[in-house]
């Protein structure tokens, strides 16, 4: 299971390390369990302090033109873009 | 130099005041933090020290002083903690998967502060992303509290703002900026006798501070004294086009709410934080803090908060949910340290594995949990609909009452890798100040007395949303009444 977990959030985990991290968990999710004694029926679920509705504005480009500027910290570049290893054979 | 001539005593409004009147420049103030910060290694509150910067910024503060032209913060130096990202200075989380990131920006909250002339003497120590509340994650090594007890065993400065605690409490800065996702500013400013003002969700922007939960993430000072928050405060805050949650509201002159009058407040104490295990002295310091508030001519009163018990489980699904989304851009292609890998998948998972730290990866772990197809109503939904209960539960407190009071931590600072061992020994550091961020509130907490080996104790006002004014007063009714004004023994200091 925290293979599986961890491999859905692209992280290497030593394979020593499995059962350490499996038992922190579980103590973890257990003392979140708390939370099933509670009665939510109807409840509507809170997403964010600000409930103010977002604000529109007009569609048009406002930032950009410093590709330096974003690619100044890539660990790899190439030719004004960021470089990753081969994806498609 | 003698003790009355050493500039870093001051308080920010004393060192504000002494620059108007010429009594000092903003460069010989800044050279005697940039001393005692040298001095400081010991304490490993500064991760990235900018003596230079601060140097030349104080040259051009002194020319404004002398030109007349001083804006609010004039020659201030200040800490700043390694979460804002800072134009042309490293910026790290204190996580390695940062590497050197150095921004080619500047966060809103810290542009604000250098706009109204104050100057940074570098980058302060915190728990990895945030993510702790003993500055032990950090990837720098632990943060350690100027404070000690008689048997000199180290201790934690709290966290994740560990190193604006350590650094204000140690004078290595005239104040610092934080941030508090569950109790981050709070709780730290307990544990090193320094005021810690967490402001309502929205008051600061969130833009150019490395994300943790998005939902409870917010910006503050942590200072010497209440006025010296007040003052930090009126400057970090604003609206800002570029966090959508940033309030739309203006920023008053925090200052100018100090009072000093508290007639007729109403206090609310909720039952519901009289925990188990709560040393007596907590519970003691708590009960004093109600009677100063009396005597002050606020009227104390009993409230009920219900759902408290559940906030701490509700916090640990929400944030690490927030937490595995936020943090899904660590990945080794944009920026930060890459580690090599078979394929690019393999990429991401070497980089991730070696550049996130234990409590991370766990958080991390976590939140995939939570979020991932067949648990996401268990434990996500369920966690918001809890939420909403716990922020109603403070909706009906304030029909009865104006602030709240409470004990900020339940207990003193503790030893290096105490709770270390134990996650969920760790996570309950923050049972009283994490409702406040679920909630989307104000809160402050203020040093109110010693417990019984000398360590500094810490009392929790909270606010309406928006209500920084009315608790910044009742703050200040406290710390006067508290009058505290015990110092740590300098053992660290190498000059």
């Amino acid at each position: 299971m925290v293979r599986r977990i961890a491999g859905l959030a692209r992280i290497q985990v030593a394979e020593e390390k499995l059962p350490g991290l499996a038992r922190e968990l579980s103590a973890i999710l257990g003392f979140v369990e708390q939370l099933s004694e509670v009665d939510t029926q109807g409840v509507h679920p809170y997403t964010s302090p600000v409930e103010t509705q977002i604000k529109a504005r007009a569609d048009e480009v406002t930032d950009g033109g410093y590709p330096d500027d974003i690619l100044a910290n890539a660990p790899e570049k190439d030719d004004g873009y960021f470089a990753v290893p081969k994806v498609v054979e | 130099m003698t003790q009355d001539s050493d500039l870093t005593r001051l308080t920010l409004a004393q060192a504000r005041d002494g620059l108007r009147a010429k009594s000092f420049s903003a460069q010989e103030l800044t050279r005697s933090f940039i001393d005692r910060v040298a001095a400081s290694d010991k304490l490993n509150a500064y991760i990235l020290a900018t003596p230079e910067l601060a140097l030349e910024a104080a040259t051009r503060s002194d020319k404004r002083l002398a030109d007349g032209d001083a804006r609010p913060l004039e020659g201030l130096p200040i800490g700043v903690k390694d979460l804002f990202c800072t134009s042309g200075v490293r910026t790290t989380a204190c996580s390695d998967i940062l590497g050197d990131f150095t921004p080619t920006y500047e966060s809103k909250v810290t542009e604000n502060l250098w706009q109204d002339g104050a100057l940074m003497l570098g980058k302060l120590n915190n728990d990895e992303f945030a993510m702790g509340s003993s500055n032990e994650t950090s990837a720098f090594g632990p943060c350690i509290n100027p404070w000690q007890t008689d048997d000199k065993t180290p201790l934690v400065p709290g966290g994740s703002s560990g190193g604006s605690s350590a650094a204000v409490a140690a004078r290595l800065g005239l104040a610092a900026t934080a941030t508090d996702t569950g109790g981050s500013i709070r709780q730290p400013a307990a544990l090193t006798g320094t005021v810690g003002l967490k402001p309502t969700y929205g008051r600061c922007s969130r833009w150019g501070i490395v994300a943790f939960a998005s939902s409870l993430d917010q910006a503050g000072p942590i200072a010497r004294t209440v006025r010296d928050s007040a003052i930090m405060l009126t400057s970090m805050a604003g609206h800002d086009a570029r966090d959508t949650t940033s309030a739309d509201i203006s920023v008053p002159d925090f200052e100018a709410a100090l009072t000093g009058d508290i007639r007729g407040l109403r206090v609310g104490v909720p039952q519901e934080y009289r925990v188990d295990a709560m040393p007596s002295e907590i519970e003691t310091l708590w009960q004093q803090g109600m009677d100063w508030m009396r005597d002050a001519g606020a009227e104390i009163v009993d409230v009920s908060l219900p759902h408290t018990k559940y906030a701490l489980p509700a916090y640990y699904i929400i944030a690490p949910a927030e937490a595995s989304s936020n943090l899904a851009r660590y990945d080794g292609v944009r920026y930060g340290a890459r580690k090599p890998g078979a394929d690019i998948d393999d990429m991401y998972a070497q980089t991730r594995g070696a550049g996130f730290g234990e409590e991370v990866q766990r958080r991390l772990l976590i939140g995939t949990y939570a979020l991932s197809a067949g648990y996401y109503d268990a434990y996500y939904l369920k966690a918001l609909q809890v939420r909403r209960l716990i922020a109603q539960d403070f909706e009906k407190a304030y029909e009865k009452c104006d602030v709240l009071l409470t004990p900020t931590t339940p207990s003193a600072a503790f030893a290096l890798d105490k709770a270390q061992a134990d996650p969920l020994e760790m996570y309950l550091n923050d049972v009283f100040t994490v409702t406040v961020n679920l909630a989307g509130l104000p809160g402050i907490s203020v040093p109110a007395g010693l417990d019984a080996n000398g360590l500094p104790l810490g009392l929790q006002l909270i606010g309406k949303a928006f209500g920084e004014e009315e608790l910044l007063r009742a703050a200040e009714v406290l710390e006067t009444a508290a009058g505290f004004s015990s110092e740590p023994t300098e053992w660290w200091n190498a000059s």
